[in-house]
């Protein structure tokens, strides 16, 4: 759709895995879903964060492999390996820095996020983005965003040595001093009894 | 009598709940045969009522599609609306009436089970009286049904008792709204929520049980509103929290009452607001005077400053919403907890106007529509008391019948099941309603189903407590029948017929009639669609509060929803109340009321030293009736774990999925340890929506709050051990998988 990105702000997600179910109604691949959501560290934080594919300017799942499966189309979207092309070496699957692509054993062919290609060339949006209960998950044009949100989006990601730019944004957070994840750093704890309160 | 016919692992064997998965005809048969209609209606599951499009193929449900143009939702769907058309078209569906036999349950025609059923009915109440006959409705039905299941209650049997599930569910926010405000409906819409500059969210695990909500609430954020949680646990809404209170649970009173004790001695309060327009607000002031910070922080484990800082961000904000759940509102002071929070709205000016109030967020579909036209047993149609002459005069004349043939109030919904268990009431009739599930001390509640002379059941699902039901008969799902419902707002809905209901299952208000003239009633009950009930509910409606007189099906349509009162087709309906400054009691005042703190029904002690609290996960819904037969949605929490923090784990030898035995006053359940920071050191939770031997209401007690009748959920005294093995029914379930 024309004017409108794809944005992740792992800070709104709540975990509830709608975009993950209605991932895996999508036609093309229904009853597989091609995103995931991680729960952080369960047992420490109620911390989520979903995972679509970043659409890599220079994609590194595409220079990895031998088979020259992997394209992306002109306009900016990495699309799955070609199925007469895909060898199922996982190469892909490892090298990728977001840890996006799936290996689909039963189909021999590595299958991840095409940023719904075929509701957004139909003018939808991206089934994920649309049922996304926190819009953690928004596919809206930039102006839109930059007038509702306070956090600022960056396609620029570093890792180590490598620099990658992508088609999606991640939104950052604001400014924060520290953050404090057990109850027990926010409670009062005092030897009173309960029974006197009237 | 009505004990289970057959052991209940049979039952389940044949009824389920089963697991589906896919749509009809697989996965990609819709590429092959793609829907041929996609319909606009609404998510049948919880009281967002988000708008959704289902995908529909002659007459079967195969997918959905979001409907991004209703405002509401804007698309969004959590994953329950996603997964929900997996309901349809299910194995587990009642296609015929059931009637129960020594060997399980047998097909029957419907004149076999309605006649039977009439029979009982008619034999019960003529041997011991009218009211020997309960009802039991649901506010998943549709206003329509809901309206004239309160009709058949008073009119058909002649019985006091009829309510509904909504009991576990709304009544203590409606019974503060009603005494503070008049009427039982949150006042605000749900755009002003971005539009707060603080915005208060107690005992509501927002983003697991009113998902599309958390959208509003971060929006609110992004507005550089100030949000403030109060909770025992760190759901996830607590992420972006500015200030979390982790109140000891059943001390929120308490917590609110500090509040206002701030608030009044800084001098943050609105006095003009107060001089204006309330009344009340000296007892309240006295009231909480003992409540300062500190004190309060003993009582609830909140700190003092904390206490504060919350009291000056809602004092000094222009703007503040308070928004509540069943967090505060399942205790026996629910009703307490809920007028705390409407005096702290009252008392900083924080009402009819935009961004500013307070709101119950409500739980089930219909929770709102559902309790506003009769099946609450204290109301008549159009949110009227039953106990007042002139609304009797006003509906007995729509109904046909003299004023004095309405039965007073009868029972609520625990009060029934508690005259049920003594002998007191013989037969019941349960449409849409799992108590056995969803009741508190599920070892009663079974024991009182145990003793029924008779028990009807109308359901598309075989749930639990079907199946001690003498008869039972197949009911209808949402997409298979029209009607109306009242989301959260107070927004009327319309609920679009996308098939019709497969087999012999039956559109359920067509079971009311069919019941209702073979008790020779033929005549009140002539109706051929939902169109001609809703008809007659405008006009018996007309001139209560939730007036609806002005709503057309038409006029929802053109509109997507119409917010009550609409007294005339001409008005276009009151998404803000008391713009004018006035609640509905006749002195136009809002009313303060006094909240004091009284112990839990179950209060903690040497013995039972742990706080137990329950509550809901994303993936399911209520009693599981429906999504524990959805494939993905039990995948993602398969069954219930209980929440314990390592401080309380670590000195019992509990680590992360060892089996633990909770045990309280009632019973002992062993589930699964989830050992997180999550929760207060004090609190274990669980989540409720399975049955038997997994069953959280296995461990809750029956205590009512004194005036809504809500019972006590979230307050339990517990303790909890590592179990040496596990259950029994971990064995079951592992042996009887194929």
């Amino acid at each position: 759709m024309f004017g409108y990105e794809f944005y992740v702000d792992p800070s709104r997600c709540i975990g509830c895995q709608s975009c993950v179910n209605a991932c895996a109604e999508c036609e093309t691949h229904r009853g597989t879903p091609m995103i995931h959501v991680d729960f952080l560290d369960r047992a420490n934080t109620i911390a989520t964060v979903p995972f679509v594919c970043m659409h890599c300017d220079d994609p590194t799942c595409a220079k990895v492999c031998p088979a020259d499966a992997i394209k992306k189309t002109e306009d900016g979207i990495v699309q799955s390996s070609l199925k007469p092309r895909c060898i199922a070496c996982s190469n892909c699957v490892l090298a990728c820095p977001f840890g996006i692509p799936k290996m689909m054993t039963e189909l021999e062919q590595m299958m991840k996020c095409d940023m719904c290609y075929d509701r957004t060339s139909e003018g939808k949006r991206p089934m994920c983005a649309t049922v996304c209960p926190s819009q953690a998950l928004a596919y809206v044009p930039r102006e839109q965003l930059e007038r509702m949100r306070r956090e600022k989006p960056t396609n620029v990601f570093l890792f180590g040595k490598q620099r990658v730019t992508t088609r999606v944004f991640m939104m950052l957070p604001p400014e924060l001093d520290a953050l404090a994840v057990d109850v027990v750093d926010y409670m009062w704890e005092d030897s009173h009894e309960i029974a006197s309160t009237r | 009598m009505a004990k289970p016919p057959i052991p209940i692992e049979a039952l389940t064997d044949r009824y389920g709940p089963h697991l589906n998965y896919v749509p009809p005809g697989g996965w990609r048969d819709e590429s092959r045969h793609p829907a041929d209609r996609l319909v606009k209606t609404h998510c049948c599951f919880c009281g967002q009522q988000c708008g959704i499009q289902l995908k529909v193929r002659g007459n079967q449900v195969i997918g959905f599609e979001p409907w991004e143009e209703f405002p509401f939702n804007k698309g969004m769907l959590c994953p329950k609306g996603v997964k929900r058309y997996l309901q349809a078209n299910h194995a587990d569906r009642l296609l015929d009436p059931l009637l129960r036999t020594e060997t399980g349950f047998r097909v029957a025609t419907w004149d076999e089970a309605l006649d039977f059923t009439a029979q009982r009915l008619r034999a019960i109440q003529e041997r011991h009286g009218k009211d020997a006959v309960a009802i039991f409705g649901g506010a998943s039905l549709t206003t329509e049904k809901s309206y004239l299941l309160g009709k058949f209650a008073r009119v058909a049997l002649g019985t006091r008792h009829i309510d509904y599930n909504g009991r576990l569910c709304m009544v203590s926010a409606g019974t503060a709204y009603k005494l503070a405000f008049g009427v039982d409906r949150s006042p605000i819409p749900w755009s002003d929520i971005p539009k707060a500059q603080v915005l208060l969210v107690a005992g509501s695990n927002v983003a697991e049980c009113s998902p599309i909500t958390t959208d509003y609430v971060w929006r609110c954020r992004d507005n550089g509103g100030r949000l403030i949680v109060i909770d025992p646990r760190m759901t996830p809404i607590t992420r972006n929290a500015d200030l979390y209170l982790p109140v000891r649970p059943g001390t929120d009173v308490i917590l609110l009452m500090s509040l206002l004790h701030v608030i009044l001695r800084d001098g943050l309060e609105d006095r003009a607001f107060i001089g204006n327009y309330t009344s009340g607000f000296e007892p309240v002031a006295e009231l909480v005077k003992p409540y300062d910070p500190k004190r309060a922080a003993a009582l609830t484990g909140v700190p003092p400053d904390a206490i504060e800082k919350a009291a000056h961000w809602f004092g000094e904000a222009e703007r503040a919403i308070a928004l509540h759940a069943r967090g505060i509102e399942h205790q026996s002071k629910g009703v307490e907890n809920c007028s705390a929070i409407i005096n702290l709205c009252l008392a900083t000016g924080n009402l009819g106007r935009e961004g500013a109030g307070c709101a119950m967020i409500t739980g089930q579909g219909n929770g709102q529509g559902g309790r506003e036209h009769g099946q609450k047993c204290d109301q008549l149609p159009g949110q009227r008391q039953i106990d007042d002459p002139e609304a009797r005069a006003h509906v007995a004349k729509v109904w046909g019948i003299a004023p004095e043939e309405i039965p007073q109030a009868g029972l609520t919904a625990q009060e029934i099941m508690n005259a049920i268990h003594a002998g007191e009431i013989k037969a019941l009739l349960s449409m849409c309603f799992n108590p056995l599930v969803s009741l508190p001390n599920a070892d009663f509640t079974r024991e009182a189903l145990e003793k029924l002379e008779f028990f009807g059941v109308a359901d598309f699902f075989l749930s639990e407590t079907a199946h001690h039901a003498d008869v039972v008969l197949a009911g209808s799902l949402q997409e298979e029948d029209e009607g109306v419902v009242a989301n959260v707002e107070g927004r009327v809905l319309h609920i679009q017929k996308a098939v019709d209901p497969p087999g012999n299952a039956r559109q359920d208000w067509r079971i009311y009639c069919d019941l209702a003239r073979r008790l020779g009633k033929q005549k009140f009950f002539n109706f051929e669609s939902p169109r001609e009930i809703f008809d007659e509910l405008r006009e018996a409606s007309r001139g209560g509060h939730a007036d609806y007189y002005g709503i057309t099906y038409e006029k929802i349509d053109r509109q997507l929803g119409v917010c009550w009162p609409c007294p005339t087709p001409e008005h276009p309906g009151t998404p803000r109340l008391f713009e004018d400054l006035k609640s509905f009691h006749e002195d136009g005042k809002f009313r303060f009321v006094p909240t004091p703190w009284r112990e839990s029904g179950d209060p903690v002690n040497d013995e039972f030293p742990i706080y137990l609290t329950t509550g809901r996960v994303v993936s399911q819904y209520l009693s599981g009736t429906q999504t524990r037969r959805i494939g993905a949605l039990v995948d993602q929490y398969p069954e219930p774990r209980v929440e314990i923090h390592p401080r309380l784990a670590a000195p019992h030898g509990i680590k992360d999925g060892d089996w633990v035995a909770i045990t309280t006053r009632r019973a002992e359940i062993v589930l699964r340890a989830m050992v997180v920071r999550t929760i207060r050191p004090d609190t274990v939770f669980i989540p409720y929506h399975w049955a038997g031997r997994k069953s959280a209401n296995k461990l809750t007690h029956r205590t009512l709050d004194p005036r809504s009748k809500i019972p006590e959920y979230k307050v339990s005294a517990c303790r909890i051990r590592k179990a040496e093995q596990a259950p029994e029914w971990a064995a079951d379930e592992s042996r009887r998988k194929p």
